[in-house]
C-alpha cells in the first residue's frame, strides 16, 4: 500500500461514512406514515406534532372558508373519529364537503390537525359530468368571448 | 388500420425472434456478424414505423374501432395534440418505445456495419431480443390496436395535463430518446462480455451512443422540469415524484459512465466498473418503466395500473442476471492494466466524481423504492418526500460541484505542484469573492458554500478556454474569435464536456437562488383593490370565462406594475376539461433573468368579484433552463468529434463521418502522442 492508495481509500471510507451518518440520521426523522383519522387517535400522544399523512372524507357542513384570511377549518372523518382541521391558503378547486382529502401536516397538541398540504383524491377516469355540472353551466357568468 | 397495425407487429414479432437466433447462430459460427441480421433489424425497423404510422392515422381519423384511440381520441382534440397522444396512455407509450428502440437498432447496426467482429454480432443479438420483449407487450398485454364493440361515436380524449403545454409534444419524446438510447450502450456491453473482446473497442462504440442518449436525457429532464413549472402551478419544477426519480436514476449512472469511460480511454482502469455502470443504467430505465407503467407508485406520470408489471419484473430479472453471469464469466478479461499514480491527478477526480454520482443514485433509488418496500414488509403505508432527499442529496450536489472545478485543473497521472497552484489561482480567488458576497446576505451553510463552489467551477471550466485560445493566439496569431472557434472545434469532445459543465453551473446557481430566496404570498383580491409583494403591485382588474372546442377556461387579469408603472398583464388561468373534475391551472408568469413573478389563480366567485391568487417571486430560475439549454448543446457539441483518424494525406472526406465510431481513441491517441512528444 502506497501512500496514494491509503489516502484514495481513506477519501472513499470519508465518503461512505458521511453518507451512512446522513442515512442513519435521515431516514428516520424523514419519514411520513400515511394514517387513518382512527389510527393517528390510537397513537394517543405519540401522535403530536410529528408530520403525519391522513386520509379520509370531508365531513358534510364542516367547511368554513374564510377567503379573506384564507383560513379553511374542517373535520375529516373515516367514519369511527372526527378530527378538526385547520390549513392556510385556498384548497384545491374541487375541494367540498363529502371528498376524500390527503392532508400531510402534524396533529397538535390542541386536537387540531394543522395540514400543510391538502391534496383532493379524485380519479383521472373519464365520467361524464352530471347535468348542471358543466363547467360552461357553473360559470357561464363570466364568458366573455372576444378576449383572447 | 387496426389490421394493419396489429399485423405488423406480429409479423416485426416473429422476425425479431428469428433474428435474436440467427443473429447468436450466425456470430458464434463464422465469428463475425450475420448480414441476415442485419436485414431483419432493418425490416424490423420498417415494420414498427408501419404500425406507429397506422396508430398515428388511427388517432387523426377518428378511428374508434381501435381501442387505443378508444381510450384516448376524442373528436373536438385538436390535430396536433390527436397526434401527440400517441405517448398519452400505456400502449401507445410502447409502441412508441418499441419505435424507438427498432430505429435505433437499425441505426446502430447500419453504422457498424463494417465492422466484423463478433461483438458486433451479438450486440445485434441484444438489441433484438430487447425488441423481442416490447414486441411481445404490444402483441398481448398492451396491445394498443385490440378491437372495440360496440364502435363508441366518440372516446374522452387524452389526459387534460398533456393538452396543456406546448412542452409535452418536446418532453415525452426527448425522454424515449434519451431512455430507449441507453439500450445501445448495453447491447454493446453484453456484445463485448459475450464475444470475450473487452479491449477499448466496446467503450469506444459506446462512448459516443451514451453521449447521444444521456443529452437526449438531460434534455428531456429539464422540458419535464420546466413544463411542471408552468403548468402545475405550484411554482416548482423538482418533487422527487418516484417518476422523476426513475428519469434521473439512469441519467446519473450514464453521467457516472461518461466520466469513467474517460479513465479506461486513457489508462485501461475501471474496465468492469464500466460494464456494470453501462448495465446498471439499461436495468435503471427498465425499473423506472416498470415504477411508471405498473401502477405500484402513483403519480403525475403513472398510467392507472396497467397489466404489464409482471412482465416487466421477469424481463429486469433475466437481464440482470444475464448481465451478472456473463460479467462474472469474463471477470478476468476486465483486469485493470494501470494503477492511479498520485492523488492530486485527473483519474482520482473521476474516481470520487463516480464515488458521489453511485451514492447520488444510491440514496435516490432508497428514497425511491422504501416506501414499496416498506409496505410490502411491514404493511405500513409510507411516503418519503422532498426533507429526506434533500437532507440526503444537497451534500452530494454540493461536493461534485466543488470536483467540476477541480478536475479540469488536473492533469493526467501526476500534477505538478506549481502547475496546479497556477490553474487553481482564479478559480480559489472567485470562489473566496463570492462566499464573502453571499455571507452579507446569509448564513445558510449550503447557500454560501453552493454560491461559492459554483463560482469556482465556473472560473476553472472558463479557464480552460482561455487558456487553451491563449495559447494558439501566442503561437499561431489568432484573433480571440479564431481561436476559441478552433480551439473548441479541435477537441469537441473536451470543450463540449466543459459547455456541458457550465449549464450545469447555471442550474445550479438558478436552483440556489430560487429554492432559498423564494417569496410566496396569497390573497383574495376585490377588484381594483391592490396589494404588494417584493417591488410589484398587482391589481385585479377582471375575471372572464371562455368556452373553448374542448375545455372550458377561467381566468383573471392582473396588472402588475412597479414603481408606480405598469409593466405587465399577467392572466392566471383556470381549464376544465370534461374528463377530468380537477381543473389544470396555467400560471401567469413574468419571466426576466433576475426573478420571476408566477401568479396562479386559486379560487374565484362565480360572478368575477373576487379571485383568490397566490404570488411566488422566485429570483434566477429562468438560469435553470438556460443552464439545460447549455448542457443540451455541449452534449451535442462532443458528438462532433471526428468518428475516424483522418486518411492522411488525403484530406477527410465529408460524409464518412457518419460510419463506425471505431477509431475514434485513435484519433485521440495520436493527439496525446504528438502532445507527449512535444
Amino acid at each position: 500500500m502506497n501512500r496514494t492508495r491509503i489516502a484514495v481509500v481513506g477519501g472513499i471510507a470519508v465518503v461512505v461514512g458521511v453518507f451512512a451518518w446522513l442515512l442513519w440520521g435521515g431516514i428516520d426523522s424523514n419519514i411520513v406514515y400515511f394514517l387513518t383519522p382512527s389510527e393517528l387517535m390510537a397513537k394517543g400522544t405519540g401522535g403530536y406534532d410529528a408530520p403525519v399523512r391522513i386520509g379520509g372524507m370531508v365531513q358534510d357542513g364542516s367547511v368554513q372558508w374564510d377567503k379573506d384570511r384564507l383560513e379553511l377549518r374542517f373535520n375529516v372523518t373515516d367514519g369511527q373519529t372526527v378530527i378538526p382541521v385547520f390549513s392556510k391558503g385556498a384548497p384545491p378547486q374541487m375541494f367540498q364537503a363529502g371528498i376524500g382529502v390527503v392532508l400531510e401536516g402534524k396533529y397538535q397538541r390542541s386536537g387540531v390537525f394543522h395540514s400543510n398540504t391538502l391534496m383532493v383524491k379524485h380519479s383521472n377516469e373519464y365520467k361524464p359530468p352530471a347535468d348542471g355540472e358543466m363547467p360552461a353551466e357553473m360559470y357561464k357568468a363570466l364568458t366573455r368571448g372576444s378576449q383572447s | 388500420m387496426r389490421e394493419l397495425g396489429y399485423a405488423a407487429i406480429l409479423v416485426a414479432l416473429v422476425m425479431a425472434i428469428a433474428g435474436a437466433v440467427i443473429a447468436i447462430v450466425g456470430t458464434r459460427q463464422t465469428g463475425r456478424p450475420s448480414p441476415l441480421a442485419r436485414s431483419i433489424t432493418y425490416t424490423v425497423a420498417g415494420l414498427l414505423s408501419v404500425s406507429t404510422l397506422a396508430m398515428i392515422v388511427a388517432l387523426v381519423t377518428n378511428d374508434f374501432s381501435v381501442s387505443y384511440v378508444a381510450m384516448v381520441g376524442s373528436r373536438a382534440t385538436p390535430l396536433g395534440i390527436k397526434i401527440i397522444s400517441l405517448w398519452s396512455a400505456l400502449e401507445g407509450s410502447i409502441l412508441f418505445w418499441g419505435w424507438v428502440l427498432a430505429v435505433y437498432a437499425a441505426a446502430v447496426v447500419y453504422t457498424q456495419r463494417d465492422r466484423d467482429d463478433a461483438a458486433v454480432g451479438y450486440a445485434t443479438a441484444t438489441l433484438l431480443g430487447v425488441l423481442v420483449f416490447f414486441l411481445v407487450l404490444l402483441a398481448h398485454p398492451a396491445n394498443p390496436f385490440a378491437p372495440v364493440n360496440p364502435v363508441p361515436q366518440d372516446g374522452p380524449g387524452p389526459n387534460p395535463l398533456l393538452q396543456n403545454h406546448w412542452l409535452m409534444a418536446v418532453h415525452p419524446p426527448l425522454l424515449y430518446l434519451g431512455y430507449v438510447g441507453m439500450t445501445v450502450p448495453f447491447a454493446f456491453a453484453i456484445g463485448a462480455l459475450a464475444a470475450g473482446k473487452l479491449d477499448h473497442q466496446w467503450s469506444r462504440s459506446t462512448r459516443r451512443w451514451t453521449v447521444a442518449a444521456w443529452t437526449f436525457l438531460s434534455a428531456a429532464i429539464v422540458a419535464g422540469m420546466w413544463w411542471s413549472y408552468e403548468v402545475l402551478g405550484w411554482g416548482g419544477y423538482w418533487a422527487w415524484d418516484p417518476v422523476e426519480n426513475a428519469s434521473f436514476m439512469p441519467w446519473l449512472t450514464a453521467t457516472a459512465f461518461i466520466h469513467s469511460t474517460m479513465v479506461e480511454e486513457r489508462r485501461g482502469m475501471l474496465k468492469a466498473w464500466n460494464v456494470s455502470l453501462v448495465v446498471a443504467t439499461f436495468l435503471l430505465t427498465l425499473l423506472g418503466t416498470f415504477l411508471t407503467r405498473s401502477g405500484v407508485i402513483s403519480s403525475v406520470h403513472a398510467f392507472a395500473d396497467g397489466p404489464i408489471g409482471m412482465y416487466f419484473l421477469v424481463f429486469i430479472a433475466i437481464t440482470l442476471v444475464f448481465s451478472l453471469a456473463l460479467l462474472a464469466g469474463r471477470i478476468d478479461a476486465l483486469k485493470t492494466e494501470a494503477k492511479i499514480d498520485a492523488l492530486a491527478s485527473r483519474e482520482t477526480a473521476f474516481l470520487f466524481n463516480n464515488l458521489l454520482l453511485t451514492v447520488f443514485t444510491f440514496t435516490v433509488l432508497l428514497g425511491t423504492l422504501f416506501p414499496l418496500v416498506a409496505e410490502a414488509v411491514r404493511g405500513v403505508k409510507v411516503s418519503v418526500g422532498a426533507p429526506f432527499f434533500n437532507r440526503m442529496t444537497v451534500p452530494i450536489i454540493v461536493a461534485l460541484i466543488f470536483l467540476m472545478g477541480v478536475g479540469p485543473a488536473l492533469p493526467w497521472r501526476k500534477a505538478a505542484p506549481g502547475e496546479l497552484k497556477r490553474k487553481l489561482l482564479v478559480p480559489t480567488g472567485a470562489m473566496l469573492l463570492a462566499a464573502i458576497a453571499t455571507l452579507v446576505f446569509t448564513r445558510q451553510p449550503y447557500v454560501v458554500l453552493g454560491y461559492a463552489f459554483v463560482a469556482f467551477a465556473l472560473a476553472s471550466n472558463l479557464q480552460e478556454f482561455a487558456f487553451g485560445a491563449r495559447a494558439r493566439m501566442r503561437s499561431l496569431g489568432e484573433n480571440v474569435v479564431a481561436a476559441l472557434g478552433r480551439l473548441m472545434l479541435a477537441n469537441p469532445r473536451r470543450y463540449g464536456g466543459y459547455v456541458a459543465h457550465v449549464g450545469v453551473f447555471a442550474m445550479a446557481f438558478g436552483i440556489i437562488g430560487s429554492s432559498a430566496y423564494l417569496t410566496e404570498r396569497e390573497w383574495t383580491l376585490r377588484r381594483d383593490q391592490p396589494v404588494e409583494i417584493g417591488d410589484y403591485t398587482l391589481r385585479f382588474a377582471e375575471a372572464w370565462g371562455r368556452q373553448e372546442p374542448h375545455r372550458f377556461v377561467v381566468a383573471s387579469d392582473i396588472v402588475v406594475s412597479r414603481a408606480g408603472v405598469t409593466v405587465d398583464t399577467l392572466r392566471p388561468r383556470m381549464n376544465f376539461y370534461n374528463t377530468q373534475q380537477q381543473p389544470i391551472p396555467t400560471p401567469g408568469v413574468r419571466s426576466t433573468l433576475r426573478e420571476d413573478l408566477y401568479l396562479t389563480l386559486m379560487a374565484f366567485e362565480n360572478d368575477g368579484s373576487t379571485v383568490t391568487v397566490k404570488a411566488i417571486i422566485e429570483p434566477t430560475v429562468a438560469w435553470i433552463w438556460i443552464g439545460g439549454l447549455l448542457v443540451m448543446i455541449g452534449g451535442f457539441f462532443g458528438l462532433l468529434a471526428p468518428t475516424r483518424r483522418p486518411p492522411r494525406p488525403p484530406a477527410p472526406v465529408r460524409g464518412a463521418a457518419v460510419a463506425a465510431p471505431a477509431s475514434y481513441l485513435d484519433t485521440v491517441a495520436a493527439r496525446e502522442q504528438e502532445e507527449a512528444m512535444r
